[in-house]
């Protein structure tokens, strides 16, 4: 994030156009977009081949800590969803759905009728593509002082005072639009480097110890977790961790301007009031 | 919002999905982005074998963490009238052919194979569903019982033929299960066919009278009811060329993942 106005660029009074993501983030950003998304709908299709999730190394069948199963209620089949001692009724999005007993419904998997063996070559496709996408990401970010420049928050941001009056802000939906929008607000880095630095090493973490190829390579790894069914339970929450991270990603972008953003991101070109306060 | 204007956001809402679904499903059914797709199955066996040594141990367990509900899958118990007349006589009978590219040709009983050299190991078994359940196998070492026959030096699979068939409806020998491994996994030492579960004789609903172990891969590696190891040094002319019968639907042929 090169916060350099540019002269070139006047499109309204009192705006200016500065440059906002590297051309490296922008590519980086829409290849993880794609593959996350492959990744998700093809991940939720290898869950559905055995919906439910275990602790420690192995499985207990009788015991899963979350199950969708699709039971007779009342002459009806239904879809439960069971987490710990909770027991839900998820008709038609889990356990049961388009006439089926189905985890995630067809609306939510790649493809979206039942194919394991698809599921699986669409994921790991594209789970080589997230990593090595990633690889240069964060190779280009530490070289390129990406990490330390435009996330790395300052410590005057860290006060408890500074965070809660962006938690306000937040709350309140009310973003900067003048020289302040140019870099990232505390909580935004914050957040960005929980995604970048835990969630999803986590996602490919979990996902090598659910291998038994690299169970030979490394026991280091399985041992990490608690075992393969803790490493497939964690690589599920973590999956949902970053959903409700793209949730709230997506708001904030419609929130905050959606079209300034949007451009930023593909052409790199920010627009921000000049020496107005909002 | 008015009703109508939900109902109208909600309804653009649905086919756009709809849309996305149906495009994925089109991408899947195109031969050229599954061929695509298929190539990071040939990294991720060549990343795997580059970082893991020949010799590189599956974890092993204790007795403590035995399942007592160790899943079956797949045939659990043949119908084809020459395996119930085998197992009906306790695979008496039984005879392990190992042939194909070898120097000598064996016929085991079930007893010969018992005399052989033997690895006992405590491992997990990991389906492709996504579940594991931990046992002991006892069983001969795969690697003495090839030196005993003497690989021809172009021998590069071992072919796996079982005694069951898994899918009735698929013509010809087409649905019958069979599994292929490289030499790499054949050599390995914890390769073995075990003829011991849990240190009782294999259960029928586990592959009786042996079944393969090749521990660093996914279970339907792991062939059941083997009656025959063929020595070749191609497998795409066998039956559907993809080198066992979930990897003719579809699955990788290296499982390590």
């Amino acid at each position: 994030m090169d916060a350099s106005p540019s002269p070139a660029a006047a499109p309204a009074q009192g705006q200016v156009l500065i440059r906002r993501h590297s051309l490296l983030v922008r590519i980086t950003h829409w290849i993880n977009v794609a593959a996350l998304f492959f990744l998700l709908g093809s991940g939720l299709q290898i869950f559905n081949a055995h919906p439910a999730l275990y602790w420690g190394a192995k499985s207990d069948f009788d015991r899963p800590w979350v199950s969708m199963t699709a039971q007779r209620q009342g002459g009806e089949p239904a879809g439960i969803t069971q987490i710990g001692p909770l027991r839900i009724e998820t008709t038609g999005v889990l356990g049961y759905s388009d006439g089926q007993a189905r985890g995630f419904p067809s609306w939510a998997t790649i493809p979206s009728y039942r194919s394991l063996a698809d599921g699986r070559r669409w994921h790991f496709f594209f789970a080589w593509l997230f990593v090595l996408n990633g690889l240069v990401y964060l190779a280009a970010g530490i070289a390129g002082g990406h990490f330390r420049r435009d996330l790395a928050p300052r410590r005057p941001e860290l006060s408890p005072r500074h965070l809660w009056g962006e938690v306000q802000d937040h709350a309140r939906l009310r973003f900067p639009k003048d020289e302040r929008a140019a870099r990232y607000n505390t909580l935004q880095k914050l957040t960005y480097l929980v995604v970048i630095f835990v969630l999803l090493p986590l996602m490919l973490l979990t996902g090598l110890a659910m291998s038994p190829g690299f169970n030979a390579v490394t026991h280091l790894i399985f041992e990490m977790f608690g075992g393969r069914q803790s490493a497939r339970t964690i690589h599920f929450i973590s999956a949902g961790l970053i959903v409700a991270f793209v949730a709230v990603h997506l708001f904030m972008v419609l929130a905050s301007g959606p079209l300034n953003n949007m451009r930023s991101m593909i052409t790199g070109r920010y627009a921000i009031r000049k020496g107005e306060a909002t | 919002m008015t009703p109508n204007r939900r109902r109208l956001l909600s309804g653009a809402g649905a086919s756009l999905v709809g849309l996305v679904l149906a495009g994925c499903d089109r991408l899947n059914r195109s031969e050229a982005v599954q061929a695509t797709l298929a190539k990071a199955e040939d990294l991720t066996l060549a990343v795997q074998r580059t970082l893991l040594s020949r010799t590189a141990l599956a974890k092993e367990f204790e007795a403590k963490d035995i399942s007592d509900d160790f899943r079956a899958n797949g045939t659990i118990n043949p119908g084809e009238p020459a395996y119930r007349a085998l197992a009906a006589e306790g695979f008496e009978g039984w005879r392990l052919q190992i042939d194909g590219l070898v120097e000598r040709p064996l016929a085991l009983s079930l007893a010969d194979l018992r005399t052989r050299p033997a690895r006992t190991q405590i491992t997990r078994h990991d389906c492709v569903e996504g579940w594991s359940s931990i046992g002991q196998w006892t069983g001969a070492k795969l690697s003495a019982l090839l030196e005993e026959a003497g690989l021809k030096p172009e021998a590069k699979f071992l072919i796996f033929h079982c005694a069951d068939t898994l899918d009735p409806n698929a013509p010809g020998e087409m649905g019958r299960y069979y599994e292929s491994i490289d030499l790499v996994d054949a050599f390995h030492p914890q390769t073995i066919l075990a003829y011991d579960m849990n240190g009782a004789p294999l259960p029928v609903k586990h592959g009786a009278p042996v079944r393969l172990r090749v521990e660093r891969q996914l279970g339907y590696k792991h062939a059941k009811y083997v009656m025959r190891i063929e020595a070749v040094d191609r497998f795409d002319n066998f039956r559907g060329g993809q080198g066992g019968f979930w990897e003719d639907r579809g699955y990788a042929w290296y499982a390590g993942i």
